[in-house]
């Protein structure tokens, strides 16, 4: 597929995060085809496509938890490419998952405070209480109050809604105050009235936090991003500001076309 | 554990919940409860009142220390051993030995004898980091077969099948000689069990403990929060591996012989099935099951010698199929009424 795009033309500084010619195949099926993207620091950046597209494997690229087939990914200038999944979150890219990843049998405290301690490089502390690093438990609770999960905090996630179960899929990943943020679907399977408190947090990030947002409703996407990029059969269609992208035509038949089930 | 949960809930439900609450909610979780201490000091108790079984005493403090290995892996870090066995025997081997080539003096030979095993352990750890339960079921079953059949193998160092014999211990701290009752070998085997069930206790509160059960819980995410699962991984098959021989080592020390048998599979499936019968994932359930276990031997094998297995086998089925929490529903929700004296809050 040929890509369009060029994206390296409008950015000026160095890119956050960068692919280039990233690719994956399983066997036959090409998942990820030549895909090179930048992100500008402090971007608001969507990934949009129907579904099948590759979106939530080029997240997977992205993490480490998939080895590409070719290309490389550079995160503030350094290749990551080989790194485990562990190493590029302690270099601060963060993820969310598309449906939930979390610790079912831990309350909600534990779990974010498990997420602030590794961040803080205090997982191999064995002989201290985790009840006695209070600045680690002090930040976990604020990082829930902030989430309004504070009064289910003693709660395992298990007994948690899935809505409420998302906006911790959510903390969880700015738990590590990542640099680059990958939001994969952050409002999938939420109901309406939950949606618009996932939005506002997602527009609330610091704009520090670079925010890759992988979405399938395009009203959040147009509502929160200032570049779109679509990927269509797992290459880069097209890469633009909303304006462009929402007028262009092939991505009108390629994407907007199919968006029944949005 | 899970019943401090509903009254922390409770509590928290407030309008304004300080972070400082949350410090205390934790520290709550991981505080010592009454229960615990009423426990040890039954265990030391039993010294005085039951002078006539401080051998089966002894027994019981080593199969739950062995027990409480495996819960440090299975109940806390998810991994499933046929194996474990290969450790205490190592461990037996190891304090044996070295009492005889050595030095007679126990605390060194557990010392020797739990850091042999941690190694082997640190060494054998890197072949249970990845695939299903089934293989590291066949994993860990294979390498105790292969050490039991090693031990077999080099009788001359081991004594092969006829056990290893000469082993003869000096004073516990140069002061408490080992005796044919089992008085210093109990409050000896106790003793270690105590340290390093506070050590275990202490390592599942803190970060590296929870970072373990993240694991368990879901490996995909506790990769996503920047925890590396193989080497936390590695680290507590070594150190359950150290426990393991800490206990194979008392064993050796206490009984001052060797036999083959500290390496079967059977020792194995015992140290298993005592969690199971105890509960993993809260450290006690080593310790309850090892008191149950040995006590149902004791009362069952009173009643029929020959078959205690089956009783034993049917009392497993029923645990594992009905679940220990619905067995013990019925019997906790009367003590609770009956600690409570409430006539409404008898169990429904």
């Amino acid at each position: 597929m040929t890509a369009l795009a060029s994206p390296a033309a409008t950015t000026t500084a160095q890119p956050i995060l960068q692919t280039i010619g990233l690719e994956k195949r399983f066997g036959g099926l090409v998942a990820t085809s030549d895909v090179s993207l930048s992100l500008r620091p402090g971007a608001r950046h969507a990934l949009i496509g129907p579904n099948g597209a590759g979106k939530t494997t080029f997240i997977n690229l992205l993490t480490g938890v998939l080895a590409p087939s070719a290309g490389k990914i550079l995160l503030d200038g350094t290749d990551i490419t080989t790194e485990r999944p562990h190493a590029r979150v302690r270099r601060g890219l963060s993820r969310t998952f598309q449906i939930n990843q979390l610790f079912a049998e831990l309350t909600l405290l534990e779990t974010v405070a498990i997420a602030i301690a590794e961040r803080e490089r205090k997982g191999w502390s064995m002989f201290r209480p985790l009840a006695a690093q209070t600045a680690v438990i002090d930040e976990a609770a604020e990082l829930l109050a902030r989430f309004r999960l504070a009064d289910v905090m003693a709660k395992r996630t298990a007994e948690l809604p899935y809505g409420r179960q998302r906006l911790l899929e959510i903390a969880l990943a700015i738990a590590a105050k990542p640099r680059v943020l990958l939001l994969d679907e952050p409002a999938a399977g939420v109901p309406e009235d939950g949606r618009r408190e996932i939005l506002d947090i997602v527009r609330g990030l610091p704009a520090s936090v670079t925010v890759l947002l992988i979405e399938h409703d395009m009203d959040l996407v147009f509502s929160f991003a200032d570049r779109i990029s679509v990927l269509v059969a797992g290459g880069l269609l097209v890469e633009g500001t909303v304006a462009e992208v929402s007028g262009d035509p092939r991505v009108r038949t390629a994407y907007l076309g199919e968006d029944a089930d949005g | 554990m899970s019943a401090a949960d509903p009254a922390a809930g409770a509590a928290m439900s407030g309008p304004a919940p300080a972070a400082g609450a949350a410090g205390a909610l934790l520290a709550r979780d991981s505080a010592w409860k009454p229960w615990e201490f009423a426990l040890w000091a039954l265990a030391l108790a039993a010294f005085f009142l039951l002078p006539s079984k401080l051998l089966l005493l002894n027994d019981i403090a080593i199969l739950a220390l062995f027990a409480l290995s495996i819960d440090l892996l299975l109940g806390y870090a998810g991994i499933v051993s046929l194996g474990h066995a290969a450790f205490f025997g190592f461990g037996a081997y190891a304090a044996g030995l070295f009492a005889i080539h050595v030095s007679g003096d126990p605390l060194l030979g557990l010392v020797a004898a739990g850091l042999s095993a941690g190694v082997l352990g640190f060494a054998t750890s890197f072949l249970v980091l990845r695939g299903s339960d089934l293989t590291r079921l066949m994993i860990t079953l294979g390498v105790a077969l292969m050490l039991l059949e090693a031990a077999n193998r080099f009788s001359g160092l081991t004594g092969g099948a006829d056990g290893l014999t000469g082993v003869t211990m000096a004073p516990v701290l140069g002061l408490f000689e080992f005796d044919l009752w089992g008085r210093t070998s109990y409050l000896y085997s106790l003793g270690v069990l105590f340290v390093l069930f506070v050590l275990a206790r202490l390592l599942v509160h803190s970060p590296f403990g929870l970072s373990l059960r993240a694991i368990k819980g879901n490996r995909l995410r506790a990769s996503a929060i920047g925890i590396a699962p193989n080497r936390r991984l590695v680290a507590i098959y070594t150190i359950a591996a150290l426990y393991a021989g800490v206990a194979g080592a008392l064993l050796a020390q206490t009984t001052q012989f060797v036999s083959l048998d500290v390496l079967s599979f059977q020792r194995s499936a015992d140290g298993l099935l005592v969690l199971v019968i105890g509960g993993a994932g809260y450290l006690y359930g080593g310790l309850v099951g090892a008191i149950a276990f040995k006590l149902m031997h004791e009362v069952i094998s009173g009643l029929t010698a020959q078959y205690w297995l089956f009783w034993l086998g049917l009392i497993l089925v029923i645990l594992v199929l009905v679940g220990r929490d619905r067995l013990l529903a019925g019997p906790r929700g009367l003590l609770r009424a009956a600690l409570a004296r409430l006539p409404r809050r008898r169990a429904p």
